[in-house]
């Protein structure tokens, strides 16, 4: 009978191990162990043993019962995952077929490049402030000490709307200075303006009727130009790296003083000279200045207490340089194969 | 203003290169726009002298010459030209050179004779006849009298070693339309001396200048100062080569000596000048008036100008003579016959002479100067400058004593120097000896602490235009780069900035690209769209003076603008566009000088994925977006722009905010697209003010929720609104939820009937529903819908 037990046992271990799923497995369970099973039939053969025998024949087959068990339940994850990788394996996809297309909306680039310009003021505490397009020339020229006579207020460069020159579209951002300081009245003030401005250009490569500038404007205790050149420098390297040069030459605007463009070196040549920058090695980027103590005191501002700066940038050319378009037509002409590109 | 670097090197010696040149200027705030070589197109042309000139064996025009070019070897060069003969000085153009406009010579055979270079003409050296008088023009240019030596270089006997630099002058700083203006921020850029020149002037010429000529000045308005001298028994010729050659490097003309002396004055002090012949001035008078009952000018140019009363002119006792600071008259022009000459040398309003100007559209280098307003102190030194070279060139004898006539009172201006006001200004700690030597170095005098203000500086008046000279000449770019300091404020968008961002990212996440049109558009827009001839919409801001009719009114509406764009795209084979802009529109506002300018959301798409629906459902994701308040669509049906079948307009509390819908394919028509297009118009001003109340939490539901479908058939009349009105009104507060899906016609639907099939979302918040708690409800959902609206259970 131990010999039946053994055989059973061995016979059993081989027969599991050779299970190719799990159909086979519950066959084999049932074929040895269930009630109709090998191993029950050679229990009920346990009564023809000795009392000192029972015992032991009842150990060896609880043992070979719990063996094939075992066995049986080892087999059962095995034959599991086996089957799992394979139908894994069945599944498998190729990755190269491209995905169901989701078409996202694309912001235009130049309001991108405004935003990008927003971000970096409304981190140094700067609120976005807008105003009309349609402005009093008292507003885009008086009060920004430029005199009646002043030839940018000629006709053949500024759109009027009524005869007697009273009101235009604002040739540039800088009345917004005005109302900043009018609306705001207490500095201090940090204000960014951008906006649509108006000049009487013929359409070409780099000029627009319509385009669009970036007025700010600072106003407070204790400004100085050192502030000024601080705050366009890091203007500048937010915008072009940490590595863009910054140079800083004088020039003249009616409503700052003193006034000052700001050039970027060029990026291609890094101040070489190349067609990129027409051989000077420099790219003008902005026109700023300490806002003139007239203009303070047009908007009420006593300029022995305050002094503040105020700088304009033109968007089109900043969106341009950022993006490398080479022709103002195509960001005005919209076609949705250059707006996808940003 | 262009100025001629050897020209320069007569006031200030600077050893620099062009370009340190340049940089330094610029930095000095003088910003070189350009600079240029004039010898940059003449290469490897020289003097050379004809040895020897013979026939060519086979030609009966042409000569074969051997020029001596200064070298071992003579060349041999083939000429066409008969004017060359042995032992002339000529241009040779060796082998390899140039010529201005790109032309490039070689050495070749000309009908069998090796050429190894060219003689050529001055016209080919990009000469005229006005820079060579006297030159043989038809042929080749001979030398002989040219003060040159073999094997020259011919860019330095036409005087083209030279550099022409282009300033871009602010209009701040009139004196620097001058050489000697120019010369000074040189001086001061590099801190050397500037050379000064007192013009002597000699005299003695016979006659008695107060007797021979009067001058009045009427419009003392318009003319703050008048100078006039007189030049008598003047021998009217051309100029020498080096007045020529300075002329010509500031890019004018020579006429003759006199003409000649009055531009080289304007180049040199920046005042313009004019010389009349003395015996077309009538009643030995000159006046300066407004052209008045004047009707026409006929000008040097030989233009007859139409006159306005109010344009400054020069007359005479009879007629106008001249157009003050512009152009002089044909009638007094100096002429090869002319004997007394007169120098005029005043100041004119610089308003008035560029209004005149631009009215005539005639910008001369004259009026360009005038309309700077320069220093009226410049006129007298100008004339003397004038009459001294008139007795350098021996061309006339100057008359003692000088006609000027003042109508203002120079007032010499003195500021204190503020040095801590500037330092704090400009975030410096430059010291007041260093403040004083910037100024010093530009020739603004400090005396104590007070500086006594050039009358050619009318720029500086307050500290801050001091401060701007102090930081130049400390150079900008030393000056530190700080952070503001002081009380901090707070920044960002404001709230509608925050719902515009939001409007539209959610625009592009429903995949529409973001446009910029232009906010001036054509009158015709509104035809275009169907907007009827009476519409308020076609009272708009109009431009006076527009570029052009296109871009001649502000746009009322922003739909044309989109359209334009979806057509162009269409008109590219672009397949499908998906369109939006924030707009801006302007509208007149009765009795205020500007309009308003509210702003427009406008989505708008073309494409084969495009319908009412998927428009309609994506203005709703954008209404949920910018939590806009309950709101309802109501059919319109007789908008001009769109489908009379297929527009609804957006209503929040009875009141229209926008309108969406397919565009009228007469208007598509009109922009050249077939087919259908989408437009969502949104007022996103007006709606910022009916958002919904802020979002707040609420508790997600306990009990699970029942959904019931339910299809009904009802005449194609009855709208879904509609029915989903009578579902909720007979549903009461159990209805969570209608869901439209599906609406069915066709077989065993009778005709003019529509199956409508809708889920509904029943849940209690106090326990769980049971058949017992749906069926009621559904019952009388039935009920209502069959008794008021007809529609029965499919």
């Amino acid at each position: 009978m131990k010999e039946m037990l053994e055989q059973i046992r061995v016979r059993a271990l081989d027969a599991l191990d050779a299970a190719q799923d799990s159909n086979e497995l519950e066959a084999l369970r049932v074929q040895l162990l269930g009630k109709k099973g090998e191993l029950t039939a050679v229990l009920k053969q346990m009564g023809g043993l000795s009392a000192e025998e029972r015992p032991v024949m009842g150990q060896l087959a609880n043992n070979v019962r719990a063996d094939i068990e075992k066995k049986l339940e080892a087999r059962k994850v095995e034959l599991k995952a086996k089957a799992l990788e394979e139908k894994l394996k069945a599944e498998a996809i190729d990755i190269t077929i491209p995905g169901d297309p989701v078409s996202l909306g694309h912001k235009h680039p130049m309001n991108k490049a405004l935003d990008e310009a927003k971000e970096i003021f409304i981190g140094m505490g700067f609120q976005i402030l807008e105003g009309p397009e349609v402005e009093l020339a008292e507003y885009n020229f008086t009060k920004l000490n430029t005199e009646e006579g002043h030839p940018a207020r000629d006709r053949s460069d500024t759109f009027y709307i009524t005869d007697d020159d009273s009101v235009l579209l604002r040739t540039q951002t800088s009345p917004m200075q005005i109302r900043a300081m009018e609306a705001i009245k207490n500095p201090p003030i940090r204000v960014l303006a951008p906006g649509r401005v108006y000049r009487k250009d013929e359409v070409d490569a780099t000029h627009s009727p319509m385009f669009h500038q970036i007025e700010g404007l600072v106003i407070d205790k204790g400004i100085t130009m050192a502030d000024l050149k601080g705050t366009l420098v890091t203007l500048v390297k937010s915008l072009y790296g940490e590595d863009a040069v910054t140079r800083f030459r004088p020039h003249h605007f009616p409503f700052t003083e003193p006034s000052c463009e700001v050039d970027v070196q060029c990026f291609k040549c890094h101040g070489a000279g190349c067609p990129t920058c027409k051989g000077e090695g420099w790219i003008e980027l902005l026109g700023a200045g300490m806002v003139h103590p007239k203009v303070l005191e047009n908007c009420g501002i006593d300029p022995e207490v305050y002094s503040g700066f105020a700088f304009g940038i033109g968007l089109e050319r900043m969106a341009m340089r950022r993006f490398r378009i080479s022709d103002l037509r195509l960001i005005f002409e919209n076609d949705v194969r250059f707006l996808e590109q940003f | 203003m262009n100025i001629s670097r050897k020209w320069l090197k007569e006031f200030v010696d600077i050893e620099a290169t062009d370009r340190e040149y340049a940089e330094i200027m610029t930095i000095a705030g003088q910003k070189v726009e350009s600079y240029a070589r004039m010898d940059d197109e003449i290469k490897n042309v020289v003097v050379g002298k004809v040895l020897s000139i013979v026939r060519h064996e086979n030609s009966d025009h042409m000569w074969v010459c051997q020029i001596d070019i200064g070298e071992n070897e003579p060349v041999q060069i083939v000429t066409g030209a008969q004017n060359v003969h042995e032992g002339d000085l000529v241009p040779a153009c060796l082998h390899n050179s140039y010529l201005p406009g790109g032309v490039h010579i070689t050495k070749g055979k000309l009908r069998g004779v090796l050429s190894c270079g060219m003689l050529c003409s001055f016209a080919e050296l990009g000469l005229t006849q006005n820079d060579v008088p006297g030159a043989y023009a038809d042929g080749i240019w001979i030398l002989n009298d040219e003060d040159c030596h073999v094997g020259q270089d011919i860019n330095e006997v036409i005087g083209n070693n030279d550099t022409i630099v282009e300033f871009e002058i602010t209009n701040n700083r009139p004196d620097c339309y001058s050489l000697l203006g120019l010369a000074r921020e040189t001086a001061a850029a590099f801190n050397v001396p500037m050379k000064h020149h007192e013009p002597v002037v000699k005299g003695g010429g016979k006659g008695n200048l107060f007797e021979l000529l009067d001058v009045e000045v009427e419009a003392d308005d318009l003319c703050k100062r008048y100078c006039a001298k007189m030049v008598r028994n003047v021998k009217i010729e051309p100029s020498p080569k080096w007045l020529r050659q300075r002329l010509r490097s500031a890019g004018i003309r020579p006429i003759n000596n006199i003409v000649d002396i009055t531009n080289y004055v304007m180049v040199e002090y920046g005042q313009p000048m004019h010389a009349f012949d003395y015996r077309y001035v009538k009643g030995v008078k000159i006046i300066v008036r407004r052209a008045g009952e004047d009707k026409e000018l006929t000008t040097l140019d030989g233009n007859v100008r139409a006159l306005t009363p109010d344009m400054l002119v020069i007359a005479d006792e009879t007629r106008p003579v001249g157009l003050a600071g512009v152009m002089g008259g044909e009638n007094s022009e100096i002429a090869d016959d002319t004997v007394d000459v007169v120098f005029e040398s005043a100041n004119f309003d610089g308003t008035s002479i560029r209004k005149t100007a631009l009215a005539l559209g005639m910008r001369t280098d004259s009026s360009a100067k005038f309309e700077k307003n320069i220093d009226p102190m410049l006129t007298l030194p100008a004339v003397n400058r004038a009459c001294e070279l008139v007795e350098l060139l021996g061309a006339g004898e100057v008359l003692d004593g000088i006609i000027d006539v003042i109508n203002y009172v120079p007032e010499p201006y003195e500021m204190p120097l503020e040095p801590e006001k500037i330092n704090a200004l400009l975030g410096t700690n430059i010291s007041t000896e260093d403040m004083i030597e910037y100024l010093r170095r530009e020739e603004v005098p400090v005396e104590g602490m007070t500086i006594k203000v050039p009358s050619w500086r009318p720029d500086l008046r307050r500290m801050a235009d001091i401060a701007e000279e102090v930081g130049r000449f400390y150079g900008y770019n030393e000056i530190e780069t700080t952070l503001m300091r002081g009380a901090t404020t707070r920044g960002g968008y404001s709230k509608s900035q925050l719902l515009e961002n939001a409007a539209g990212a959610t625009a592009r996440a429903l995949g529409f690209n973001e446009i910029i049109t232009y906010s001036f558009v054509s009158p015709s827009i509104f035809d275009m769209v169907r907007v009827p001839a009476d519409s308020p919409l076609r009272n708009t801001i109009k431009i006076q003076n527009p570029l052009g009719e296109d871009t001649s009114v502000m746009r009322t509406i922003a739909l044309p603008s989109l359209l334009d764009i979806l057509s162009r795209n269409y008109a590219h084979h672009n397949k499908s566009a998906k369109l939006y802009e924030l707009a801006k529109i302007y509208l007149p506002k009765d009795g205020e000088p500007l309009p308003e300018e509210p702003k427009r959301f406008l989505l708008g798409s073309y494409g084969a994925k495009e319908t009412f629906f998927s428009l309609k459902g994506e203005v709703e994701a954008l209404l949920d977006a910018l939590n806009v308040k309950e709101h309802e669509y109501v059919a319109i049906t007789d908008h001009p722009s769109y489908h009379p079948g297929r527009c609804a307009a957006l209503m929040i509390d009875g009141k229209q905010y926008g309108i969406l819908g397919q565009i009228h394919p007469l208007v598509a028509q009109n922009y050249g697209i077939s087919d259908e297009i989408f437009v969502a118009e949104l007022d996103f001003t007006e709606l910022q003010s009916e958002l919904a109340d802020e979002r707040t939490f609420k508790a997600l539901p306990k009990f699970p929720s029942v959904a019931r479908d339910l299809a009904v058939v009802c005449d194609e009349a009855v709208t879904v609104a509609a029915l989903e009105g009578c579902i909720k009104s007979a549903a009461g507060k159990l209805l969570k939820g209608i869901n439209l899906f599906d609406i069915y016609r066709g077989t065993g639907i009778p005709e003019g009937k529509k199956s409508t099939a809708f889920s509904l979302v029943l849940r209690s918040d106090d326990h769980t529903l049971t058949d017992a708690d749906i069926d009621p409800v559904m019952e009388s959902v039935l009920k209502a819908l069959a008794e008021k609206l007809n529609a029965v259970l499919r």
